[in-house]
């Protein structure tokens, strides 16, 4: 699937600027963007260390797992392949209250350390497994409680009433979420019942 | 007021976690300088196992967004998104969003300048924005730095939240405003 993706993107692309006589975009923006990952990735490496070095505070002093167990009932349901009591639980929870508090480069921290304590239990390490799936379904529906974001650029381009979006973005980030969860559940069924065959 | 409440809490959030935290640790006997150095020191390593996956991941979108594919498919598909009901300045914006965080909050920006933040294409360009997130570099990074490659259906999970968040903020708009 995601060889098909960026097999298409590439190719579409440079057969694009071919076709269009602008060839010559392709190697600089390839180019560009190397360079943009790298920089961006090093970015990156800054927050990742603080919050990080944060969250290894926390679960030090037993707070992650005493935040997993706070909504266990619901993480179970969500992540069955996860044992009740294992830390992973911790920083699914503090990844989605960060996502729904909109704490924007806080979350990307947080996701990957959750992601790190799912790999402990997944058997194949090149392949994410059914808890991780959810997990990213989940991130990636983007459900959040104050789009501060939005509200800020509102603002800015001078509307009347900023936050009246507010009520509609809850719904459907809502209802993307529940879908999502869904849309998982029935592809996990699918994998299965196709790798058993 | 609730504008107000908004901003505080964001303001506020970050700093309050980053009291809270050590201050529990400390009163937990918690040995808290070590165990931050401890954490922080995996952040190094983590930001660049990302790196290879980033570069193929944006590579790969910049040669498609640069080349004028990516209008060019816009074009393509936006006659066939009027007959579901999508206003066709919208379009870029939900092809863009799955792609590109900083690409979507530019054309928003934009969108809201062009035909003002109160107008319906407006109040659904923000909901699009708050009910959606970038797919392509959330399943990137996540995956990316703990060396998952084979992500699975969860990019064809990640892609259907973003259009059913596309279409239902266009719905939900045109029914609330």
């Amino acid at each position: 699937m995601i060889n098909v993706i960026w097999l298409l993107l590439l190719v579409t692309g440079i057969v694009y600027a071919a076709l269009h006589g602008r060839i010559d975009v392709v190697t600089q923006s390839a180019i560009s963007a190397a360079e943009g990952a790298v920089s961006l990735s090093l970015k990156l490496v800054g927050v990742m260390c603080l919050w990080l070095g944060i969250m290894k505070i926390a679960e030090v002093a037993g707070l992650v797992k005493f935040i997993g167990r706070l909504l266990s009932p619901l993480l179970c349901f969500l992540f069955p392949s996860v044992p009740k009591n294992h830390p992973a639980m911790g920083s699914i929870m503090m990844t989605l209250s960060a996502n729904m508090l909109g704490l924007g480069n806080a979350v990307t921290p947080l996701g990957i350390k959750s992601m790190q304590a799912l790999q402990q239990l997944n058997p194949q390490k090149d392949t994410a497994s059914d808890a991780m799936c959810t997990l990213l379904a989940l991130c990636t529906a983007g459900f959040t409680l104050i789009p501060a974001t939005i509200i800020a650029i509102r603002s800015a381009a001078g509307s009347v009433n900023p936050t009246e979006i507010i009520g509609a973005t809850l719904v459907v980030s809502f209802m993307a979420t529940v879908s999502v969860v869904i849309a998982d559940r029935i592809c996990r069924i699918i994998y299965h019942l196709r790798a058993r065959r | 007021m609730f504008i107000e409440l908004c901003q505080q809490v964001s303001v506020w959030a970050i700093p309050m976690i980053l009291l809270i935290i050590p201050m529990l640790g400390y009163f937990r006997k918690v040995k808290i300088y070590e165990a931050f150095v401890e954490g922080a020191g995996e952040g190094f390593y983590t930001g660049i196992r990302i790196m290879p996956y980033l570069v193929a991941m944006m590579v790969a979108i910049n040669i498609f967004k640069a080349s004028g594919a990516m209008s060019a498919c816009i074009d393509q598909i936006a006659s066939l998104l009027q007959f579901f009901g999508v206003p066709p300045e919208l379009v870029p914006l939900g092809i863009m969003r799955p792609l590109s965080g900083t690409g979507a909050l530019g054309l928003t920006t934009e969108i809201l300048n062009t035909y003002g933040p109160d107008s319906m294409v407006g109040r659904m360009a923000s909901t699009i924005l708050g009910s959606t997130d970038t797919t392509f570099y959330i399943l990137t990074v996540y995956f990316g730095a703990v060396g998952i490659s084979r992500p699975r259906y969860s990019l064809c999970v990640g892609l259907l939240g973003d259009l059913i968040g596309f279409l239902g903020s266009i719905y939900i708009c045109r029914w609330l405003f």
